[in-house]
């Protein structure tokens, strides 16, 4: 039958020739591709020593922001842990006392912020969903451990280090 | 034979074994390098700078490992295989000329251990004695991939020898002596015996691949069909005598292919450089130059190994039988008729 696609190609088998039956021709000329890659340069990145830059829009572990002032911009809204579809967020909110004004930018705050990676897909729907730009998956990617109870990540992994005055 | 000499010649016997084994060392490490660079990798890099301790690592792992000898195992053959594949691996470089006859202070000998009038047969017989420490390993292993192994190996050595003695012949015939001393001496300068003989020298290295059991030759220790072959159950430094014997075999007919087609410690200009250097330096040079040329034969084995596939085993026996003995045969008939014309 004809094919539709017009990519059919038939394959054929003859029988060797004399001089592919001698194999030295082929062997010589592979003999000359290998020799090439000889002089070429690895592909190799020494892994712990040298490290591959991530593409721009990688989406790697999530960091909570903090504003101009250095306080925390996460509301705890929840609204990023309801857009994810892992389900791998989950937080407590708190409201603000007097006198802590310099932390938490909002009137309510997350007290416990955890995200368990190995729930996460990556996807950055929480960082889409989030009306206070207070997440971002711009960081690495996550570090390896030994047990699963590690890869809950509180907020003292996640929220960014404090501005330095 | 004064003291002086003996204790020249054990001084040689001692530098040669450990030159081979250091050797074989570095050609472990040299395989995965030019493995590595052959298909665009780094290669081992983390033991010493380059990674150049690394195969005293990978020995230090091998006498480390534990010791094991399956129950149902001939325990005394179990340990003969790996110990007769390393000694007829080591002595088969006893009649390897390493270079001219060199002066030192007052004493004048040959850099050669023994020149015995039969060289290239001892060397055959020694060769072929390598089969039986793959032979007496797969069988006293009571495994029948090991067995299956050690088959292969034997009926592989058996018909490319026949190939190899063969071309070998005509080789001889330009000669006229079995004494690798006398070879090496006759191809002087450029007159190597590669020039004569091209079709000898291309069989000789066909089944020089054969008899060190390299790929495409491997199939005695074809992972993919017999798990490793006749060494499927060894472990520790058994193991590694064995693939270091492989090692010390891919020097040595290294050696021999240099020696016999290749020149040997000749090259071209040689005079020159032994009037201006003095009887001590000058036959050094010559022995530095074999070493090149045998280093660049150790290269070509793993460039080859890292080209091509394994032979199929019925191509590998149909390339034996029906393509290389005619082919040899053939050479000695045109070769005793190229010199009864130009006699």
């Amino acid at each position: 039958m004809e094919s539709l696609s017009n990519k059919k190609k038939l394959v054929e088998s003859k029988p060797l020739n004399l001089l592919e039956r001698a194999y030295l021709p082929a062997i010589a000329k592979g003999l000359g591709i290998t020799i090439k890659h000889f002089f070429k340069k690895p592909v190799t990145i020494a892994y712990p020593e040298e490290k591959r830059e991530y593409s721009e829009n990688f989406r790697g572990m999530h960091s909570l922001k903090r504003d101009e002032n250095g306080k925390e911009r996460c509301t705890a809204c929840g609204l990023c842990a309801l857009s994810c579809p892992a389900e791998a967020i989950t937080m407590i909110a708190a409201e603000r006392q007097k006198g802590e004004e310099h932390l938490y930018r909002e009137e309510k705050y997350a007290a416990v912020y955890e995200i368990n990676m190995l729930r996460c897909i990556f996807c950055g729907l929480c960082e889409e969903a989030c009306p206070k730009e207070a997440i971002y998956l711009d960081g690495s990617h996550v570090p390896s451990d030994y047990l699963r109870k590690d890869f809950i990540y509180g907020k003292d992994k996640l929220v960014e280090a404090p501005l330095n005055q | 034979m004064g003291t002086a000499e003996i204790i020249i010649k054990i001084v040689l016997v001692v530098i040669i074994f450990a030159i081979s084994l250091v050797i074989a060392m570095y050609s472990t490490y040299a395989e995965r390098k030019i493995a590595a660079f052959l298909q665009d990798r780094v290669g081992p890099n983390r033991a010493g700078p380059w990674g150049i301790l690394q195969p005293l690592a990978d020995g230090g792992k091998m006498f480390l490992k534990e010791e094991i000898i399956p129950t149902n195992a001939s325990p005394f053959l179990f340990i003969a295989g790996p110990s007769l594949a390393i000694m007829t691996a080591c002595i088969g470089s006893a009649v390897i000329p390493w270079g001219q006859t060199i002066t030192i202070g007052s004493y004048t000998f040959d850099l050669q251990v023994t020149d015995i009038n039969v060289g290239i047969l001892y060397i055959f017989g020694v060769v072929s004695l390598g089969v039986y420490g793959i032979m007496i390993g797969g069988w006293a292993s009571n495994n029948k991939y090991s067995l299956l192994g050690a088959i292969r190996a034997a009926s592989q050595n058996i018909s490319y020898e026949i190939a190899m003695g063969l071309s070998i012949i005509a080789l001889l015939m330009i000669t006229g002596t079995l004494s690798l001393k006398e070879i090496a001496a006759q191809q002087h300068g450029w007159h190597w015996n590669v020039l004569y003989q091209p079709v000898g020298f291309l069989l000789f290295l066909i089944c020089a691949f054969a008899e060190t059991n390299r790929s495409p030759f491997d199939l005695p220790e074809c992972e993919t069909e017999l798990v490793g072959g006749y060494h499927t159950e060894y472990s520790s430094m058994k193991l590694g005598f064995y693939l270091f014997a492989e090692y010390i075999n891919m020097f040595i007919s290294s050696a021999v292919m240099a020696t016999l087609y290749w020149g040997g410690y000749n090259y071209p200009g040689m005079d020159w450089v032994l009037a201006h250097t003095g009887p001590t330096i000058g036959p050094l040079i010559g022995t530095i130059v074999l070493f090149g040329k045998v280093f660049l034969f150790i290269f070509f084995f793993m460039w080859v190994r890292w080209t091509i596939p394994r032979f199929r085993y019925d191509q590998l026996m149909d390339l034996g039988w029906k393509v290389l003995i005619p082919l040899a045969i053939a050479n000695i008939i045109v070769t005793g008729i190229v010199m009864q014309f130009t006699k």
